[in-house]
């Protein structure tokens, strides 16, 4: 189709490789990430291999598209009725991360129940699990490693949370690993562990930022955060650490992040950003996925023949559907070739990057039928003879 | 100012929600523009840092800073400020106590970045407090004298509207919501009451949400579970923005038996010969297809219409863009808006 193009990603490639533990899914909102995920989760999985999805989508749309009514911390199978299963056949499961569940057992695996209790109990840890921003990203993570470690499933298929930013997940962890070990908690929580000498070390201004913090948040918070820190201190330590051995996780040679699109402005925008980004971090990208190409059924006429054509139709008054029809193939030919520009911008820049295309589908994913249609088309991407 | 009904009079502070890719920052851009015709003067405020506003109006990136960047139709104006946490609390500090000189320690302490990115909520109230404070803010009583003298009436507002580009549906509520937020964080204290402040204004008549959505499933499923979300905030939910809407090029009985998959190839054979196009029968079973396509894309998207309507909320359809979005289509937009009388 598309001889001097870019390289194609060949997904069948990629998923059967046994080496290949871990898939990250990542773009801007909107694009089909969750479902792409899913789609490779379970092609993969009925390709053989053992896979397991993680979304943090609270719109809860893979658990629809799973024909799940819920999905919970724990993996769930998800029954797959492929009537040709083989008997070496793959299995799937699915999960969505409860970001405050994953923190409740992260506690409540490292610290003897007293403690535990202590923790959980506290204000500030519960904002902490919660409502912080970075726990999220800092827990799909932490759970990413989790399974990795468990070793009961072959492939981990990781669809990465709706942030403010698309790159949120590779930094907010880092950062909110920065600030539980950082000067800040230190500095807040001092005077719990009657560290005079402690004070001294963090040197001038000391006195002008507990003033201002005390003022602007009130003394209650600081109360609770040095008791927190006291608390969780003496359990964990070394927050950011746990943090770096996820990323390096993700550097690592089994990882191959997907880079999720559709052909418009922004999206490849916000992908070549990405590509960029994960080519800074030496991150391993093993291609783009780009959704929603739309097609047209006569690729031999073109938008401006179409609609000549149909206007000589309608100026005479006769074939009133022909002129429709021609009508509509010039705004999608118009539509195809808006397309291959914005597609062609990027891959001039990136010409490196593989490519797998799924075209627009007439009707949304909401069934295993649905994303193995999507598997399907994404395999097909790869053009292979 | 003619007397013809308008959807939200009384409402100051329009709130624009919607999932990624529905194109929340070009409907609020419009709204702002269809607010701000027939002379009036309009504030567009951008939360999430992405000087799409700028994009949009074809300007250079907005500063922290409230700076005209375009006039509407029969007079009026639209400004804009792209908020930027940081400097709207070393701002914040400054205000309320005097602070401005703190902020350089602050911000070795790690305090402020820990105040403007992770901390809950504390990013957000101070996002929603930029806006809801131009909302209130008043013409300075000085000027207001000269402009209007011996009058004892309060001052009139700087803005008469002001729009702002939130972040997406599913994460509205919260965000909105910022008093359960911050209420972890400080139960008491100078930033609780600033909260309490904020919500005072969100959850007042003058503040509505309103939803950007497309005519497919998912769009329009997020749509449905953030109105009752925001609803169930006790929030006020404005319209429902149906955006990149088609024109129906067919009609409606043809649609229906092509959805069934009927088209009559003969008569497009006929056609395409008439016109004199090549290999009339290859382009005519090809268009043959691109309609039955087409026919079920529209099934599809009138049952979205009729979920949308479901919601019982007022719905504006705008245009789908073929060429793409620039300023043209901005105003487009906005005349669309107020012929459906959303301004």
């Amino acid at each position: 189709m598309n001889p001097t193009g870019p390289p194609r990603l060949d997904i069948d490639v990629l998923l059967d490789d046994p080496a290949t533990r871990i898939i990250v899914c990542c773009g801007s909102g909107g694009v089909g990430k969750t479902t792409t995920a899913a789609a490779l989760a379970l092609r993969a999985a009925e390709r053989g291999r053992h896979a397991v999805v993680i979304t943090v989508d609270p719109a809860r749309r893979l658990a629809q598209a799973l024909g799940l009514s819920e999905l919970d911390n724990t993996p769930r199978p998800v029954p797959l009725r492929d009537p040709g299963s083989r008997e070496d056949g793959g299995s799937l499961h699915a999960m969505m991360l409860d970001m405050k569940r994953t923190f409740d057992e992260v506690v409540e695996a490292h610290a003897d129940p007293g403690r535990a209790e202590q923790i959980l109990a506290n204000p500030f840890y519960q904002s902490l699990s919660s409502g912080f921003s970075g726990t999220q990203e800092y827990m799909a993570m932490e759970k990413l490693g989790q399974l990795r470690e468990s070793g009961e499933w072959d492939l981990i298929v990781v669809d990465t949370p709706p942030s403010r930013s698309a790159l949120d997940f590779l930094d907010a962890p880092k950062r909110l690993g920065r600030f539980l070990d950082g000067r800040l908690i230190r500095f807040l929580s001092a005077p719990a562990k009657g560290g005079g000498r402690a004070l001294r070390l963090l040197g001038a201004g000391f006195g002008m930022v507990t003033g201002i913090v005390g003022k602007v948040v009130g003394t209650q918070l600081l109360t609770d955060v040095q008791r927190f820190v006291s608390a969780f201190d003496a359990v964990f330590g070394g927050f950011q650490e746990r943090a770096e051995r996820t990323y390096r996780l993700l550097q690592a040679p089994g990882t191959a992040f997907v880079v999720v699109a559709i052909p418009e402005g922004d999206a490849l925008r916000e992908a070549s950003y990405f590509v960029e980004r994960l080519r800074g971090d030496r991150m391993p990208l093993a291609g783009l996925v780009l959704n929603r190409v739309h097609s047209t059924g006569v690729p031999q006429l073109s938008s401006v023949r179409s609609l000549a054509a149909a206007e000589a139709l309608d100026e005479h008054g006769e074939h009133p559907l022909a002129a429709a029809a021609l009508r509509l193939h010039a705004e999608s030919a118009r539509v195809r070739d808006a397309e291959s520009r914005l597609r062609a911008r990027f891959t001039s820049v990136h010409p490196e990057v593989a490519l797998a295309e799924v075209p627009a589908q007439p009707e949304d994913v909401n069934d295993l039928d649905g994303l193995r249609v999507i598997g399907r088309a994404l395999a097909d991407g790869a053009d292979r003879p | 100012m003619s007397a013809r009904e308008r959807d939200w009079d009384g409402v100051r502070l329009h709130v624009v929600t919607g999932k990624g890719g529905t194109g929340k920052t070009t409907l609020a851009a419009s709204l702002a523009l269809a607010l701000a015709s027939g002379g009036r003067r309009v504030l567009l405020v951008e939360v999430e840092g992405r000087q799409g506003v700028a994009q949009l109006f074809d300007c250079p990136p907005l500063p922290y800073e409230e700076r005209r960047v375009a006039v509407a139709p029969r007079g009026g104006e639209v400004h804009a400020l792209a908020v930027d946490p940081e400097a709207a609390l070393l701002e914040y500090l400054e205000m309320f106590y005097g602070l401005r000189r703190a902020g350089e320690v602050l911000t070795r302490f790690g305090v402020i970045d820990f105040a403007t990115t992770i901390a809950p909520g504390v990013r957000d109230v101070l996002l929603t407090g930029k806006a809801t404070e131009a909302v209130r803010r008043r013409v300075r009583r000085d000027r207001a004298r000269r402009d209007a003298p011996g009058t004892d009436a309060p001052a009139p507002f700087v803005y008469d509207a002001v729009v702002m580009d939130a972040p997406p549906t599913g994460r509205i509520a919260q965000f909105l919501n910022v008093n359960a937020e911050v209420a972890g964080l400080a139960r008491s204290g100078p930033i609780r009451n600033h909260a309490d402040r904020v919500m005072e204004v969100i959850r007042s008549a003058e503040t509505v949400v309103h939803f950007a959505t497309l005519l497919e499933e998912m769009p329009a499923q997020e749509c449905l579970d953030g109105i009752a979300e925001v609803a169930g905030a006790g929030l006020n939910v404005g319209g429902v923005l149906v955006n990149m809407v088609r024109p129906p090029l067919l009609d409606p009985d043809t649609l229906a038996r092509a959805a069934l998959g009927e088209t009559d190839t003969a008569a497009l054979v006929q056609g395409v010969k008439a016109a004199g196009l090549e290999h009339p029968e290859e382009i005519a079973r090809g268009l043959a297809d691109e309609l039955v396509g087409h026919a079920l894309r529209v099934r599809l998207e009138s049952d979205v219409r009729d979920r949308l309507a479901s919601a019982g909320r007022p719905r504006y359809e705008l245009p789908l863009l073929t060429d793409g979005v620039d300023l043209a289509g901005l105003y487009r937009l906005a005349e669309t808006l107020r012929d459906q009388g959303a301004a």
